[in-house]
């Protein structure tokens, strides 16, 4: 009878620490989620990949630091602060580094992507220095404790949780019932026909790159919250992630960055708990390579590929 | 033929000394110039001027560059050594000249810093200061069995040559000598690992921590790694250690990776006794940290700026008073670089118009019997490999300021 309960009790914490992986899971591929949704939404629309998004992400994490603690303002002010920096930011990139290659073969702007990524981390260098900062948690949540201390979730992985679902509910209402979302749809199906039919093309794209770089100030905000060191090359590895999620979800596809980022943050994870937290990546990328050997558009590349 | 050459700069650096020079009082020093610089004739009177010989202490490291904040660490320390050792009447009764060389953290130009230090008239070297050029100057310099003590240098071949000792611990035995302490202070039996699998110093530290755990009655009861691409998320990998049952999380790797570890592990509720190592050194200074997190964190570091020690509150005063920085592991390993030197020039009863070859001999012999208690660790001895054996000094944080452990 005693011996039973005990089994149960170990099942128990076994079932306790498998949810505990799964949540840890969620909540970092929430984030790859948020981040790959700026990269699917560009590809959609511009056709490119824009590599310096993971970086905006890291200038929206130390705006975000400066406005919060060194200025003291309110946290919903220093995310809207943040929000304005990145949405400023993204414009001006597109405008002054993507608008003169519009024409120019696709291997053009993505070297100059690259470029104005590293342009970035090494302006965010020198402005802050190569030292960590260590950024203080956005959301005031205090950990949920459940089956009696067996089981702790954090704020952050919650909040992180519930903002990519709105985030991507609001996104793909916007996309379908307005007419700037409709008008971005057109863009990505056609450009020339849509310019015809009277779509401002430039100002769609640069609206797709305003929200686009807005999602990064959250992302930024949302990762650095849950994982606190800022330092100017805190996005280039989740950027690259976040990428990968959403060739995996099928590049292009707003519900496929979803998916792609919450798959390759749950896999990650489980690797890292049940086979070798020291192959945990290569795993991961093993997993990808299969995917996209099966299906090359992505999960949900085909259906919806080359819309927003 | 760089042997003559030397010889005949020796020679001419004790002719130059006794063009000035006054009566002296050590006859052993004056048969030992006539041997050195029998070419020429001058030279053998320079012997008796000893009152105006001195000794040339060189040091080199990066000064510019991406590393030069460790190179000027090294310069400034021994600076400070070599003051106070001139107060105090210099080296065997020899006052010290000191002259630094940039090697800007490469090996072509460690070669040329060391060359250029030779000209000057270089007997002894401290330096180089990280592990690249230590190699590459320690393999030009031994042709001139020139004796070097790099402070700082600690990856294992900087010593693979009879003419270099260092005064830091060599990666591995870092290690080691964690897996000494927690044994020996008896802080855990059951210790989980977390470590850098991509990088070097990480990976090195482990792998003799594991082999020397086995021998302190040890159970590793869980190894986590992470690497250089996934170094964000820590939790999965928390959580387990977590449910390994460990006392103690043993975490060789840099002070940027653990202040999101041990947020991480605090969100979670995991208090094991954290140990880190000299990379730790700095978690207190990264901006906006919560340094109640870091509360009894222990580190094995040979060097703490905020220790209450006399030397080291005398040697951190004195540092910052002249170069307004609180000084780093580096600074303290120069400034006993400096003493050791003193107190193996002592011991060998050498005497400055000996010739580098006649130093570096002796020198290398007197290491392995000297013993110095220093500001990086007490009761330092050598072996012939020129790696140091120490007692390293554990440091714990109390209310957000390192303080000795024991």
């Amino acid at each position: 009878m005693y011996k039973k309960q005990l089994v149960r009790n170990d099942e128990v914490a076994k079932m306790m620490s498998f949810i505990s992986y799964l949540l840890n899971g969620l909540s970092l591929g929430s984030v790859y989620a948020i981040i790959a949704l700026g990269y699917t939404m560009v590809y959609g629309i511009a056709k490119m990949l824009n590599f310096a998004h993971g970086d905006i992400l890291m200038v929206g994490g130390y705006t975000a630091f400066i406005a919060f603690n060194s200025l003291g303002l309110p946290i919903p002010v220093a995310i809207l602060v943040s929000m304005v920096v990145c949405t400023l930011l993204g414009i001006t990139i597109e405008k002054i580094a993507y608008k003169p290659l519009r024409q120019a073969n696709s291997l053009s702007v993505l070297i100059t992507a690259i470029g104005v990524s590293y342009l970035l981390q090494n302006l965010a260098q020198l402005i802050f220095s190569a030292n960590p900062k260590s950024f203080s948690s956005f959301v005031p949540l205090k950990p949920v404790k459940l089956a009696g201390g067996q089981l702790t979730i954090s704020g952050e992985t919650i909040v992180t949780i519930v903002t990519c679902i709105i985030i991507v509910a609001g996104l793909v209402t916007f996309i379908n019932k307005t007419k700037a979302g409709q008008a971005m749809l057109a863009v990505s199906e056609d450009k020339g026909a849509a310019t015809l039919m009277g779509v401002d093309v430039n100002g769609t794209i640069s609206l797709t790159f305003a929200i686009g770089s807005a999602l990064a100030a959250i992302g930024g905000i949302l990762l650095c919250s849950a994982y606190p060191t800022l330092t100017p090359t805190t996005g280039a590895m989740p950027g690259i992630k976040a990428f990968v999620a959403a060739v995996l979800g099928g590049i292009g596809s707003i519900p496929g960055a979803f998916v792609g980022g919450i798959i390759l943050g749950v896999l990650e994870n489980l690797a890292k708990a049940y086979i070798s937290s020291k192959l945990s990546d290569a795993i991961v990328f093993s997993v990808l390579i299969i995917v996209l050997l099966v299906k090359p558009t992505g999960i949900l590349g085909k259906k919806i590929m080359e819309k927003v | 033929m760089k042997k003559i050459l030397s010889v005949v700069l020796a020679g001419a650096m004790a002719a130059s000394l006794a063009s000035c020079g006054s009566s002296g009082s050590k006859p052993a020093a004056t048969a030992a110039a006539g041997d050195t610089a029998s070419s020429d004739g001058a030279a053998a009177d320079a012997g008796s001027a000893s009152g105006d010989l001195t000794w040339k202490i060189g040091a080199q490291g990066p000064l510019t560059g991406g590393a030069a904040v460790y190179g000027t660490a090294v310069i400034n320390g021994a600076k400070i050594a070599i003051d106070e050792i001139n107060e105090a009447g210099g080296i065997n009764g020899y006052k010290v000249e000191y002259q630094t060389a940039d090697d800007e953290h490469d090996q072509e130009k460690a070669i040329n810093a060391y060359n250029s230090l030779k000209d000057w008239g270089m007997q002894i070297l401290i330096g180089p200061t990280t592990s690249a050029p230590t190699i590459a100057v320690a393999s030009e310099a031994v042709n001139d069995n020139m004796f070097l003590l790099t402070p700082s240098g600690s990856a294992v071949d900087c010593t693979a040559t009879a003419n270099a000792y260092r005064v830091c611990f060599s990666d591995p035995a870092q290690g080691a000598k964690s897996a000494q302490y927690i044994g020996e202070h008896k802080l855990a039996t059951k210790v989980a690992i977390l470590y850098d699998s991509s990088d070097v110093y990480s990976s090195g530290i482990y792998e003799a921590f594991v082999a020397e755990a086995a021998n302190q009655g040890i159970e590793i009861v869980d190894t986590e790694q992470f690497t250089a691409d996934s170094k964000t998320d820590f939790s999965t990998q928390l959580q387990k250690m977590q449910a390994s049952g460990a006392e103690l999380a043993f975490l060789p790797f840099y002070y940027t990776e653990a202040a999101l570890v041990l947020t991480q592990a605090n969100t979670m509720g995991f208090e094991p006794v954290f140990f880190g190592v000299d990379g730790m050194d700095g978690i207190l200074d990264v901006e906006n940290f919560d340094k109640s997190l870091a509360e009894g964190l222990m580190l094995l570091t040979p060097f703490a700026a905020d220790a209450d020690d006399e030397a080291t509150v005398n040697f951190v005063t004195k540092y910052k008073e002249a170069f307004g920085d609180t000084p780093i592991q580096f600074a303290a390993d120069a400034y006993d670089a400096a003493y050791i030197i003193k107190a193996a020039v002592e011991a060998a009863n050498l005497t400055p118009d000996k010739s580098v070859d006649e130093i570096g001999t002796a020198l290398e012999e007197q290491m392995k019997t000297v013993s110095y208690d220093g500001i990086t660790g007490s009761g330092m001895t050598w072996n012939e490999n020129g790696d140091v054996d120490k007692e390293p000094k554990a440091v714990v944080i109390k209310d957000g300021a390192y303080v000795s452990a024991e």
